[in-house]
């Protein structure tokens, strides 16, 4: 038993205001909070990630002007919807013609649907206190059996000293619609600050999510996102996760598949230097029969960085035929580098196809000199082959303009070429 | 071309001496075969050549071109024009035969001063040399080396010699594991890329990848040692006397 002389989740939101007319969804938040602790390295699902960088800090809500022209993506028509410091800011924003979309404030989503959704999902502190405090974002609505003309452009961007950027989105597609989110995370001169995001959504029956995820943010913040997804028969969902941002970060990502003949993607890549903190955190939740899932990251490691990687996949009693495949690579490049890999298959059904690997290793010295001999440097063949690792992962990467992006963010961080 | 003056080499942490005052001198247009018992130091040889770590020099010189080869890292001893085609050639899954040939072409010529190769210009000689060594020009679009038969890897590296057009090749026991067919394929590729300009090493322990390239020196490498230097009639003799021949010989 633990006796604490005051709670330091409560002394941890003190300072961040929410509306006293605020929704349900917030005064259920708060509420839950109430007697709520940080996760310690004791907490299974933490073991490897330290909060108290984050926890032992106050925070502050900033609504702020900002230039966001170097934010955003070149060449990319999309629906851009601009968030600063968690604050949705209209004027940048631009949201096109598009009679397959609405885009409206979080706090006009029905509180009743979202209860019933969301119903399984399971919150920690992190995603309660976005939503108890949350300053902004967006609920989007996909229509029936609509395709949206352009993508969805999230772009989050927190900039100043000790912000807390708590943006919460939720995303619907309703029955045989489609469309591609593309989430952004940048930060600019944001020293200590926390990028605590919560994105959910709800891909109904035939429906089709893609997910884009750059967290680019500088070395110097906090980045923890809960990404929560219910999958209904016969839909796709896709995300690719491209992580070489903040000091910390915690990805958070369940997919609960309620219905038969869905298909889940994950694919991640993580670049840690100097020393960050990288955590990608997964959950695939079969419950029915007959889907697939398939899950590939891929990370590499430089300076005195820490790679985590927890993938968990759930087969339910009744999900029979699931065919689930994970796997996590990992290359460590220097000595003081590390990586904590746990794949978690839990299988209640008996007929299932189920199969996972988890490798860590350094770049094949044979394969070194093999280029060197051919006259090919050691950084740069050491880039080759790098690059070769996570290639496969980027290539999932199906949008031309993303993948340019992605290409060109390496190129100036890393020197790599691919 | 090439003066090897009583080389020393030492292996491993232990420091394990394998060459004990090895001398070899190659002339441009000249090849030369360096024939020896298992363990004689042929591998070290060609290790201690291309620069390979774990590999000391306690002793002796090593010039090339005029330059001191040991002095240089390994790829720029490459792109003195230094060639080592592979006793085991490694897989690197993911790196395409393709990207990694342009990536060291224009290290290369960059190394020379020269402007990079146009891609249709390098096309032209991936097939060109694709063709010589009779390679599926679909292996060169794959993972270098990856899934490849023996035949094929040794075939790639010599159409890998064909791209880099070396002064000096080094080919370590590239006859072995291949099939009758495919040391033809490998000893013509070979014999087409000879000039009065370049020379060829060829380290080997049997006689008869020397059928097919013939060689103008023969020598015996034995305890670290070159302990016979002949005419390529001396690879049949060893070939009919075996190695113990020359200990006897010896004593």
């Amino acid at each position: 038993m633990e006796i604490t002389a005051e709670n330091k989740v409560l002394k941890f939101v003190e300072g961040l205001i929410t509306p006293s007319n605020g929704t349900s969804i917030r005064k259920e938040a708060i509420q839950a909070l109430n007697g709520m602790d940080f996760p310690t390295t004791r907490v299974e699902e933490w073991k490897y990630t330290r909060v108290g960088r984050i926890t032992n800090k106050s925070f502050r809500q900033a609504e702020v002007k900002a230039n966001i022209d170097q934010y955003k993506l070149k060449n990319l028509d999309a629906h851009v919807v601009v968030l600063v410091n968690g604050y949705y800011d209209e004027s940048l924003s631009s949201i096109r013609e598009d009679k397959s979309l609405t885009v409206a404030s979080i706090d006009d989503l029905n509180q009743e649907y979202y209860a019933e959704i969301m119903e399984e999902t399971e919150e920690n502190v992190f995603s309660l206190i976005n939503k108890g405090y949350q300053t902004g974002g967006v609920y989007i609505k996909v229509g029936e059996n609509e395709k949206t003309t352009y993508p969805i452009h999230l772009l989050h961007l927190t900039t100043g000293e000790g912000v807390i950027s708590n943006a919460q989105h939720f995303i619907q597609l309703e029955k045989g619609s489609k469309t591609e989110l593309i989430t952004t995370y940048d930060s600019d001169e944001a020293e200590n600050s926390f990028t605590n995001i919560v994105i959910e959504g709800h891909i109904e029956e035939n429906a089709n999510l893609t997910i884009q995820k750059l967290q680019f943010e500088e070395k110097n913040v906090f980045h923890i996102s809960n990404e929560f997804f219910v999958q209904d028969p016969s839909s796709q969902f896709k995300i690719n996760t491209i992580t070489t941002g903040s000091l910390l970060t915690r990805n958070g990502l369940n997919v609960i598949v309620e219905g038969e003949n869905c298909h889940t993607e994950m694919n991640g890549v993580y670049l840690g230097t100097e020393n960050q903190h990288l955590d990608n955190h997964t959950l695939i939740e079969h419950l029915y029969s007959n889907c697939t899932s398939s899950e590939t990251y891929k990370g590499v490691m430089d300076d005195k960085s820490t790679g985590v990687f927890n993938g968990k996949v759930i087969v339910r009693p009744n999900a029979q035929k699931i065919e689930a495949y994970q796997s996590n690579g990992n290359i460590l490049l220097s000595k003081s580098s590390t990586v904590n890999s746990k794949p978690e298959l839990e299988i209640y059904a008996d007929d299932v196809r189920c199969s996972h690997g988890s490798t860590t290793g350094q770049l094949d010295e044979d394969a070194i000199y093999y280029l060197r001999t051919r006259g090919i440097s050691e950084q740069k063949a050491k880039k080759l082959m790098v690059a070769a690792f996570i290639g496969e992962v980027l290539d999932k990467v199906n949008n031309s303009d993303i993948r340019k992006k992605v290409d060109q963010h390496f190129l100036e961080h890393f020197g790599w070429v691919f | 071309m090439l003066t090897i003056k009583n080389l020393h080499a030492t292996v491993g942490e232990e420091g394990l001496e394998i060459l004990k005052g090895l001398n070899l001198e190659v002339k441009p247009g000249e090849v030369h075969a360096i024939m020896g018992p298992n363990g004689a130091g042929k591998s070290t040889l060609a290790s201690v050549l291309a620069g390979k770590d774990g590999y000391e020099v306690t002793e002796g010189s090593v010039v090339f071109e005029g330059k001191d080869l040991l002095e240089l890292e390994t790829e720029d001893r490459a792109k003195e024009g230094v060639f080592l085609a592979f006793q085991y050639p490694v897989e690197i899954p993911g790196v395409s035969n393709i990207n990694f040939l342009k990536t060291a072409i224009n290290e290369i010529r960059e190394y020379r001063k020269q402007e990079p190769l146009k891609a249709k210009e390098f096309m032209a000689k991936v097939r060109e040399s694709s063709a010589l060594v009779e390679l599926d020009p679909k292996l060169a679009s794959r993972s270098v080396n990856e899934g490849f038969s023996g035949g094929e890897k040794k075939r790639n590296e010599i159409f890998q010699m064909a791209m880099l057009q070396p002064k000096l090749s080094i080919l370590d026991e590239t006859d072995s594991g291949l099939d009758i067919d495919a040391l033809r394929i490998v000893s013509d590729g070979v014999n087409k890329l000879r000039n009065e300009n370049n020379a060829v090493i060829i380290i080997t322990h049997y006689q008869r990848l020397l059928d097919h390239i013939i060689p103008d020196f023969v020598h015996v490498l034995a305890d670290g040692k070159i302990v016979k230097s002949g005419p390529k009639e001396l690879a049949l003799e060893l070939e009919e006397k075996g190695y113990d021949w020359l200990n006897a010989e010896k004593v």
